[in-house]
């Protein structure tokens, strides 16, 4: 510290000015950022009331028959939309997959496969089921469609991903004995990566459940529409019955897809 | 195994039958629950028809892209995007942090400590943002504060629980050593622990971020601000010339980012 | 600081001490034992015999079913959490798998071993009082390792190297006692004797008395001025390390056979 302390040493933790300026930056832009988003005490007051009389609107929720039977009606589509969407999301990504692995396939292969992949995951799927609503009409298809493409983004990554990892010591066998390429495939690739492929799917059919509740927000089907409908008329005493039964339904599935992992682990 | 065995060598099975059974079923059921949603799902043929045409129809519509619209309104709210996300990350990290550390069953020896933050992952976690933003509409009125603080109560969950497992995942040895010594509990929180989780930290922070700019580019279609508004906007107005700049810009924002989260989580790791 | 001289005091007492992780089945049987406060005690015995859950109950890293240990005027059986804690400032411990914050420096490693006695802010800042950074860097040099390796990586050092680490952590506290379980079991025959050889010398030095659970017979013999035999939870031998002849490790280890 001063010169005439006695240090027999160099400092052990010298002062690291990269990572202090970087602390510096994200609590001064943070500071920024806050700022912008108009935060003030009167908004925040009013906030708290009219928090109160959001929550005083929601209960109880609301059980009218002609209502739940519009809750059962999305919620069916809702599943159903998750359903088709993860299973053509599967069956596809195995192509796919298999196209971007890098020890199966030569490079250029690789490289557009992986751009497509890259391509479906960067949009969320609610944009994208906008696109699908204007190509094949409001419903459940449009819906079904984006998170199909969803299921593709997500899927072919990690599948890809797992192929790279096999051991190629059985390919390279079922090659050497001249197999096809398809054969090689089947009797070599597809055993080692099976069970991941199957967690992997069932991840998906979660993450496609909770968005299926969503996409229905710009028309693509499922419990989205009515519960959109629902908040935008003040409704919230059913939207309340929405939010209780997607969450009931996304909390059972994940119970059931986490007990389906350990079955096929 | 050898011809002199008296007995039968116990036969190795894979599985047992129960889950050989298991597994057959839920083959069944997922081959059932197929074709159900496929006889029972609502499409209407005619559209389907038209698909190729109304594609075809959508793109024409939107290239060229209306270049003026940037300046105008996209700029601003790509901004705006990027402080929602940036700052929903940070704020679910000063609430998820402490959460991991209740939740992590070998740091907190309290059962009930540990359900409590649990369940406030879960919680926040079967919200989807979008929910979220709904509800922080209602309460605070459209705008960026809703998309900030909904990207946030939904990362807390997201980001806490993969902390507070990494926190269960921590070696013990270091951390019993630093106990022996008689380290008061922060500290060995301090140097036993937060070393082990530091990389794992960084990786789900960079990796939630990465989400969450995803995410909050949607916001906006409930009003929850960004880059969503505009896209509303041009929605509604059947402007797809600026829609498809919109949709432009998102795709490039999020490749970019996604390249840089995962080249920084490379080199953390 | 430490500069009594080594007196005929009991440093440890320990008074029909009973561990049974499962009720009915002791681990430990009624130990008594008085440990004088210098010199080098080896443990040894045949694995899952309790040497380890012996020595841990001394730090209450493992919480004794019943007994006394006396240690320095207080049953630290009987102690609170609060109490505990300052109690285990006073006594060091060398782990086998040498239980290093491997992604810290070597010297901040060191400098763990003050965490009992240095505030909060001051280790979130690593500003570590400057006495302390200069006998951690005593201690490093002491250990056999040197300033060069002080702003290296745990994980970056050998076994051997590692365990060194170990011990100048256990020393930093500046111990009234030195618990060391299994040191040399993870480490290769040669790296034994060496690290064996550093914590009877430190030890010494420092006027530390040392407990030690050891697997390896003849280590014990080398390093320790008295040797406890334990055999299924009870102490079975205990005496010079030239009172330990076969017939007695016969009675230690269970018969005969694995000598030849």
């Amino acid at each position: 510290m001063s010169a005439s302390a006695r240090v027999r040493h160099a400092d052990p933790f010298p002062p690291h000015w990269g990572g202090r300026a970087l602390k510096l930056l994200v609590v001064v832009y943070a500071l920024y950022a806050a700022s912008t988003l108009d935060v003030t005490w009167s908004r925040f007051v009013s906030g708290l009331g009219n928090g109160a009389v959001f929550i005083a609107r929601m209960f109880p929720p609301q059980t009218a028959p002609d209502k739940l039977q519009l809750l059962y009606e999305g919620t069916l589509e809702s599943l159903q939309i998750a359903i088709l969407a993860t299973f053509f999301g599967v069956l596809l990504s195995l192509p796919l997959g298999f196209l971007a692995a890098r020890n199966l396939m030569p490079r250029p292969v690789v490289w557009v496969a992986r751009a497509f992949i890259a391509l479906c995951r960067s949009l969320h799927p609610v944009i994208v089921a906008i696109l699908f609503v204007k190509a094949v009409g409001f419903g459940a298809l449009a819906g079904a469609l984006a998170l199909v493409v969803a299921s593709l983004g997500f899927i072919s990554k990690l599948f890809g991903e797992a192929i790279e990892e096999i051991d190629m010591k059985p390919v390279e066998a079922a090659r050497a004995a001249g197999g096809s390429f398809l054969g090689v495939t089947i009797m070599a690739v597809l055993p080692q990566v099976a069970a991941r492929f199957i967690g992997f799917a069932s991840y998906q059919f979660d993450s496609n459940l909770r968005n299926s509740t969503m996409v229905g927000i710009v028309g693509g089907g499922g419990i989205g529409a009515p519960l959109f409908t629902a908040y935008q008329r003040f409704d919230y005493d059913f939207v309340l019955t929405i939010l209780i039964t997607v969450i009931a339904l996304v909390l059972a599935t994940e119970a059931l897809t986490g007990r389906l992992r350990r079955l096929f682990q | 195994m050898t011809a002199a065995a008296t007995t039968p060598p116990p036969r190795w099975v894979r599985f047992t039958p129960l889950q050989r059974l298991g597994r057959f079923a839920t083959y069944l059921v997922t081959v059932a629950a197929v074709v159900w949603s496929l006889k029972t799902i609502e499409i209407i043929p005619e559209f389907l028809y038209d698909a190729p045409e109304q594609t075809l129809d959508l793109f024409r519509r939107m290239w060229p892209f209306d270049w003026s619209y940037y300046p105008k309104a996209i700029h601003a709210a790509l901004i705006e995007t990027f402080h929602i996300a940036t700052l929903g990350t940070l704020l679910s990290l000063v609430v998820a942090v402490p959460f991991a550390v209740l939740g992590a069953r070998n740091v907190t020896r309290v059962p009930a400590l540990n359900w409590l933050a649990n369940f406030v992952f879960v919680a926040s976690r079967s919200v989807n943002s979008l929910i979220w933003a709904l509800l922080f509409v209602a309460i605070f009125g459209p705008g960026a504060l809703a998309g900030t603080l909904a990207i946030a109560c939904r990362s807390i969950g997201f980001v806490g629980k993969l902390l507070s497992e990494a926190l269960e995942e921590a070696r013990p040895g270091p951390v019993e050593a630093l106990t022996a010594l008689g380290a008061p509990g922060p500290h060995v929180l301090l140097k036993g622990y937060w070393p082990q989780i530091e990389p794992g930290f960084w990786s789900v922070t960079l990796l939630r971020w990465d989400i969450n700019i995803r995410e909050s580019s949607v916001l906006g279609l409930v009003g929850a601000g960004g880059i969503g508004v505009a896209l509303d906007a041009a929605l509604s107005n059947l402007y797809w010339d600026q829609a498809g700049l919109i949709l432009a810009i998102i795709l490039v924002v999020v490749l970019v980012v996604e390249v840089l989260t995962s080249t920084l989580r490379r080199r953390i790791i | 600081m430490d500069t009594h001289e080594p007196t005929r005091d009991p440093s440890l007492t320990i008074r029909s001490l009973v561990k049974a992780y499962r009720p009915g089945q002791p681990v430990l049987k009624n130990i008594d034992l008085t440990l004088a406060a210098s010199g080098v005690t080896a443990i040894i015995g045949p694995s899952g015999t309790g040497k380890s859950t012996l020595i841990r109950c001394i730090n209450r890293l493992v919480d004794p079913t019943s007994g006394e240990i006396w240690f320095e005027g207080e049953n630290l059986v009987a102690l609170s959490s609060a109490r505990l804690r300052l109690v285990r400032r006073r006594i060091g411990m060398v782990f086998q798998e040498y239980n290093l914050v491997e992604r810290l420096p070597v010297i901040e490693n060191i400098l763990t071993g003050r965490l009992g006695y240095v505030p909060f802010w001051r280790v979130w800042l690593r500003r570590f009082p400057a006495e302390d950074i200069e006998r951690a860097f005593e201690l490093l040099d002491a250990v056999g390792l040197g300033s060069d390796f002080a702003t290296r990586r745990a994980d970056q050092l050998s076994g051997g190297q590692r365990q060194r680490v170990g011990i100048a952590r256990a020393l930093m506290q500046q111990p009234r006692l030195l618990l060391a379980d299994e040191p040399t079991s993870s480490l290769d025959p040669r790296t034994s004797v060496e690290i064996m050889d550093l914590l009877g010398a430190l030890a010494e030095r420092e006027k530390v008395p040392v407990i030690i659970n050891i697997h390896n017979v003849e280590l014990a013999r080398r390093c320790a001025g008295r040797i406890i035999g334990m055999a299924q939870g009870a102490i079975v031998f205990d005496g010079a390390p030239d009172a330990l002849d076969d017939a007695r490790l016969a009675t230690i280890y269970g018969g005969e056979g694995w000598l030849q």
